[in-house]
């Protein structure tokens, strides 16, 4: 026996089985007119209320669904199925993110027909779901008031790869002395030019204008498939 | 912790990689990572040791190239290092930008494959 070693150059993302479930997931999405967005944030933060509140608005205006990660029981699904929308729980086990495969296999049998928004509550971490793709048009983290101004410069990564930030429990914001200013200063630090709403799942306050931002973002996106439907209609003209 | 999830798939990328390249034992991955992966370089080692005993690629070593931030600077008109992690913005002249040119890699760009020859005289 001999023995010969070589070596060969490769370029490949360590994640390109999610990314290719991911891309393939923004497909579908795109091709049936659902918007998703996807949440994350740290346990705790209050992401189940938010989610509760924006599922009984969103609702009003369109066909509404919702997955929930979580590692175990399906306390959320079932406090958010009081809001009258479809839902259903990922428990991901010992797993602390969600990847697109569980969003694939959730969505099998169970996504209703001609739902329009999708929300995807990721398993509470700030860590994890950083690294993975869902196939979401639009990511949202969410701090709480009582988190502390400088949570974005301890979970950078988490900040900077999401589109949106979501300042929660305003109605806490005196008691607990939070620093507004602060607060977005660590957060454009992190992530330059990043929307940043601020809101209370409580009382309802700032609930209107973050509303009103994914309602325009969702009208985008029709927009998009609409030109996108009329350029494949026009397109295949041989000369 | 998600690096053993990670460490896993590196080594199905290896795996199928080294099919793609002619087969071979799997002595060595070579992997760029970036700060803003969501992947840290120590907990990835201690993750990896672990994953390679579980699919049979003990002697597979990892070699972790890590790299910068690096955006490009309207102002400095070209490529330039981020300040910091926490601070996404030109190290030069302080211009906060998310026109990112490298930072988030997590990626194999080499391998380092054994090939076992039978000598044809046996």
């Amino acid at each position: 026996m001999s023995t010969q070693t070589r070596l060969v150059e490769v370029r490949q993302k360590v994640l390109k089985q999610n990314d290719v479930t991911a891309r393939a997931l923004r497909d579908r999405f795109h091709d049936a007119g659902i918007f998703v967005v996807s949440l994350v944030s740290s346990p705790g933060s209050g992401k189940t209320a938010f989610l509760e509140q924006l599922l009984t608005l969103v609702r009003k205006r369109h066909r509404t669904a919702a997955l929930v990660g979580d590692l175990a029981t399906d306390n959320d699904a079932v406090r958010l199925a009081r809001s009258s929308v479809p839902v259903k729980q990922i428990v991901t086990g010992t797993v602390c993110h969600l990847e697109a495969e569980m969003v694939k296999s959730a969505m099998e049998g169970w996504l209703p027909d001609h739902v329009e928004v999708l929300f995807i509550e990721n398993v509470g971490n700030l860590v994890c779901p950083s690294s993975y793709d869902l196939g979401e048009n639009l990511r949202l983290v969410l701090m709480s008031v009582t988190e502390g101004e400088d949570k974005p410069l301890k979970y950078p990564t988490i900040f900077n790869t999401a589109d949106v930030a979501v300042i929660t429990k305003i109605d806490l914001a005196a008691a607990v002395e939070f620093d507004s200013a602060a607060a977005h200063k660590s957060i454009q630090a992190v992530r330059p030019g990043m929307r940043i709403f601020e809101l209370s799942s409580k009382s309802g306050a700032g609930m209107p204008a973050l509303l009103d931002f994914i309602e325009s973002r969702i009208a985008e996106a029709r927009e998009s498939r609409s030109a996108k439907a009329a350029q494949q209609a026009s397109a295949p003209v041989a000369v | 912790m998600h690096e053993l999830s990670i460490a896993i798939s590196l080594l199905d990328v290896a795996a199928e990689e080294a099919q793609n390249h002619g087969g071979g034992r799997v002595l060595a991955i070579y992997l760029r990572l970036g700060p803003l992966s969501g992947v840290v370089s120590a907990a990835l080692l201690s993750a990896f040791e672990l994953a390679r005993e579980s699919e049979g690629m003990e002697q597979c070593r990892l070699l972790i190239e890590e790299t910068p931030i690096v955006l490009d600077c309207a102002v400095c008109q070209g490529p330039q290092p981020a300040r910091s992690i926490q601070e996404i913005c030109c190290a030069t002249c302080g211009t906060p930008t998310m026109n990112l040119i490298s930072g988030r890699e997590l990626e194999v760009t080499a391998m380092e494959l054994s090939d076992e020859h039978a000598n044809a005289s046996g």
